[in-house]
């Protein structure tokens, strides 16, 4: 199988099965008094300190989560109580579920957000909670967020970031981005899946209040024992990954292959994540790429996948203006390690897929 | 060869996928996702899909083979939902079964299976293709009971062509799972569904009055000399050969009324006794899986999914066909008229509004509920 859906997991890094296997060995809850505990507490700090220090802000100031989908809820909902809330309209679903009647703020055809309407709707009103993503996990588009949050800065707005798709591919900074909030994904950068965190500045993890109180671990702002295998993977995983820029050459020749096929480039105008291609294959719905691609042995995705497992219309793309072509689209996000031999296989793949499919098209 | 299997989730087509499989074709499961389970069980936060495609996904799964889920909901509301309201609106009794066979279920995965490079299309249903010199036949099933060649009259030779029914030979039910068992499907003992699928409650004129509100307007209940009997609360509760739900219209004269005709545009439930019939049935669009006859076809027909099949003549029209029956029965319109030599399924097509002054007057005895029965 060649596995060119990196955006919805990446593949384990060698460092992150190293660090979770050694976790895995040693018992111990990091809240116990005894040596076990302390060691286990080692390690955990011992994380904490190396994925602050590779994106940016205090110790204090990490909030070990299960997943970006809970940094992202506890976000909205820590940091945004008494707040209006303003999202990106390419926002994850994450975002997205956690604030169900948030203002949605628009984006241009390439997915880029528009500053101005954001600058209008912080004009009035009370004080705001914006969220915009880093970069898009469908387009790979990135947002202008470091403008973003000059923009909410002036208005006296919290800039929450979703960066899961982002870490580990680009370089992120919490306090250059200038945001409140960081929410990252152990299995986005090639650690285990299961573990994640909230990264807060200063003045936001002050603010913070917590969605689960429990045993009031993580400076009682996430109850729960910290997984630690996972922890210690995700750790290795956001400091063996260093960016995505060596993948370049691979999407443009796998974009290369697709557009002779007959594919369109979504988003190809906008500054991108450099492993990421939305691929339009006009008149052939992306269900069908996908079943033709999978039966190819090749994984790649399309639009947010249900939990029924269906391929549903992509809010991203429609909100982009791309109509029909919105059905028509796929992902390839290449893996950490995609090598020349994989996106040969996908482009034979392809180009026999568009082949055989163009006949309905026509 | 690689062959596309239609699956349900149920344990005919699970145990279809198991059989195909076992003996060594590359099986490619699909699922088609035709309404939102959660709306449709008026279930809070119940999955879009439901435990149907979620067993047909761990069937997949435990076979090893791809599976699917497309989601179909849109076509199949156009498709089958809205015409299933237009025409119990229009004093109708429609087969929904036969539409989505049609429309959504035939046409949509023969056009997958040429996407995908699949030879043949298999599913779960309980009938035989038999492969002569001069093409495919459809059969019934050598399981009379369970037969569903009537919910299939509409397949295209060309579908039928490319569709495979590995059900159609089994002696029963009880055969199909222990198959289903000894494939270790861990659906072999899942209960058989009762209900319009998308309809879990039962309560189809519901639905109907949902979509088409006129339909539950109240109306009379009257004799075909137009004396009113009674009071109905919607045409939609209704059908012909109905012996049920007449409240007082369902004596007079002394005797037993059951419902003979349907007039949507007054409102009005017909009545009439038992021996109340017509040997004459118009037909329209009609599909034929042999050579469209010439001359008048002697064959059986079935007017209903659950009966028996009873001589008659076939003539072709302009607007499609009208047969003409040995004896008389209560078509209802909407329904499906199909044309059977012995087991063999020649043809059909469906039931359109009775003519005027045909009826005559002899013994008939269905008065089931045609929408009860599903495929």
């Amino acid at each position: 199988m060649v596995y060119l859906d990196a955006n919805a997991s990446e593949p384990l890094r060698p460092e992150a099965r190293a660090a979770v296997l050694a976790a895995l060995e040693a018992p111990g809850n990091p809240s116990s008094v005894h040596a076990a505990g302390r060691a286990a507490r080692h390690r955990l700090e011992t994380a904490r300190e190396a994925i602050s220090a590779r994106f940016g802000t205090g110790t204090a100031n990490l909030v070990f989560t299960s997943g970006a989908t809970e940094a992202d809820a506890l976000a909205i909902h820590g940091l945004g109580a008494g707040r209006r809330v303003i999202i990106g309209a390419t926002e994850h679903d994450a975002v997205r579920a956690a604030a169900p009647d948030a203002d949605i703020l628009p984006v241009d055809g390439d997915g880029i957000a528009d500053l101005d309407a954001l600058e209008r709707m912080l004009a009035s009103g009370p004080p705001a909670l914006v969220c915009l993503m880093l970069a898009n996990n469908e387009t790979g588009t990135i947002q202008p967020v470091a403008a973003a949050a000059a923009i909410c800065r002036r208005h006296g707005a919290r800039l929450h970031v979703d960066a899961a798709q982002a870490a580990g591919r680009l370089p992120v900074d919490l306090a250059t981005l200038g945001a409140a909030s960081l929410a990252l994904s152990s299995h986005k950068l090639g650690g285990p899946a299961g573990a994640g965190a909230l990264l807060l500045d200063a003045a936001a993890a002050a603010a913070l209040a917590p969605l689960i109180r429990g045993g009031g671990q993580e400076r009682g702002r996430r109850g729960g024992t910290p997984p630690l295998p996972a922890i210690a993977g995700f750790a290795a995983a956001c400091v063996a990954a260093g960016d995505a820029a060596a993948l370049a050459p691979l999407r443009e020749a796998a974009e290369t292959a697709a557009r002779a096929a007959g594919a369109v480039v979504i988003g190809a105008a906008a500054p991108r994540l450099a492993n990421t291609a939305c691929l339009a294959l006009p008149g052939v719905a992306a269900e069908t790429q996908l079943m033709a691609l999978d039966l190819a042995g090749i994984a790649v995705s399309a639009g947010a996948a249900c939990s029924s497992g269906k391929v549903a219309a992509s809010h991203v793309l429609a909100a982009m203006g791309l109509g029909e072509l919105a059905r028509c689209a796929i992902r390839v996000s290449l893996p950490w390690n995609a090598a020349d031999a994989d996106i040969a296989a996908f482009a034979d793949a392809y180009a026999a897929m568009a082949a055989r499919l163009a006949r309905h098209a026509a | 060869m690689r062959v596309l299997v239609a699956m349900s989730g149920g344990v005919d087509s699970s145990t279809v996928a198991g059989l195909l499989h076992e003996a060594g074709h590359e099986v490619i499961g699909v699922t088609l996702q035709l309404y939102d389970h959660g709306a449709a069980s008026a279930r809070k936060g119940a999955c879009c899909a439901g435990q149907d495609i979620h067993d047909a996904r761990r069937v997949a799964d435990g076979l090893g083979i791809p599976h699917y889920v497309l989601d179909r909901e849109a076509r199949f509301r156009a498709a089958v939902i809205e015409d299933f309201a237009d025409r119990y609106a229009a004093g109708e009794t429609p087969v929904p079964c036969v539409r989505c066979n049609q429309r959504v279920k035939f046409a949509d995965l023969l056009t997958l299976a040429d996407d995908l490079g699949a030879e043949a299309l298999a599913t779960g249903h309980y009938v035989r293709r038999i492969d002569t010199a001069a093409g495919p036949e459809l059969h019934r099933a050598a399981d009379k009971a369970r037969d569903q060649s009537w919910f299939l009259f509409a397949t295209t030779r060309a579908e039928l062509a490319r569709t495979l029914f590995p059900l159609g030979a089994m002696a029963d039910k009880a055969a199909v799972r222990a198959e289903a068992a000894r494939l270790g499907l861990a659906v072999a003992a899942k209960p058989d569904s009762q209900d319009l699928c998308f309809v879990p409650t039962g309560s189809y004129a519901e639905l109907v009055t949902r979509l088409r509100p006129e339909a539950a307007e109240p109306g009379e209940i009257v004799t075909a000399e137009g004396r009113v009997l009674g009071r109905h609360d919607g045409i939609a509760g209704y059908t012909v050969g109905q012996g049920k739900r007449l409240g007082a219209a369902s004596m007079a004269d002394g005797a037993r009324q059951i419902v003979t005709a349907i007039d949507p545009a007054r409102r009005r439930i017909v009545v009439g006794p038992p021996a109340s019939g017509t040997r004459d049935v118009c037909l329209a669009e009609l599909n034929w899986l042999i050579e469209p006859p010439v001359a008048p076809l002697r064959c059986t027909v079935k007017l209903r999914a659950r009966e028996v099949p009873q001589p008659a003549s076939v003539f072709l029209t302009a607007a499609g066909a009208r047969v003409r029956l040995d004896a008389p029965a209560l078509p209802a319109p909407g329904q499906a008229c199909v044309f059977y030599d012995g087991d063999r399924v020649l043809g059909g097509g469906f039931i359109a509004r009775a003519q005027a002054g045909a009826h005559s007057s002899i013994s008939v005895s269905s008065t089931k509920l045609p929408s009860a029965a599903i495929s």
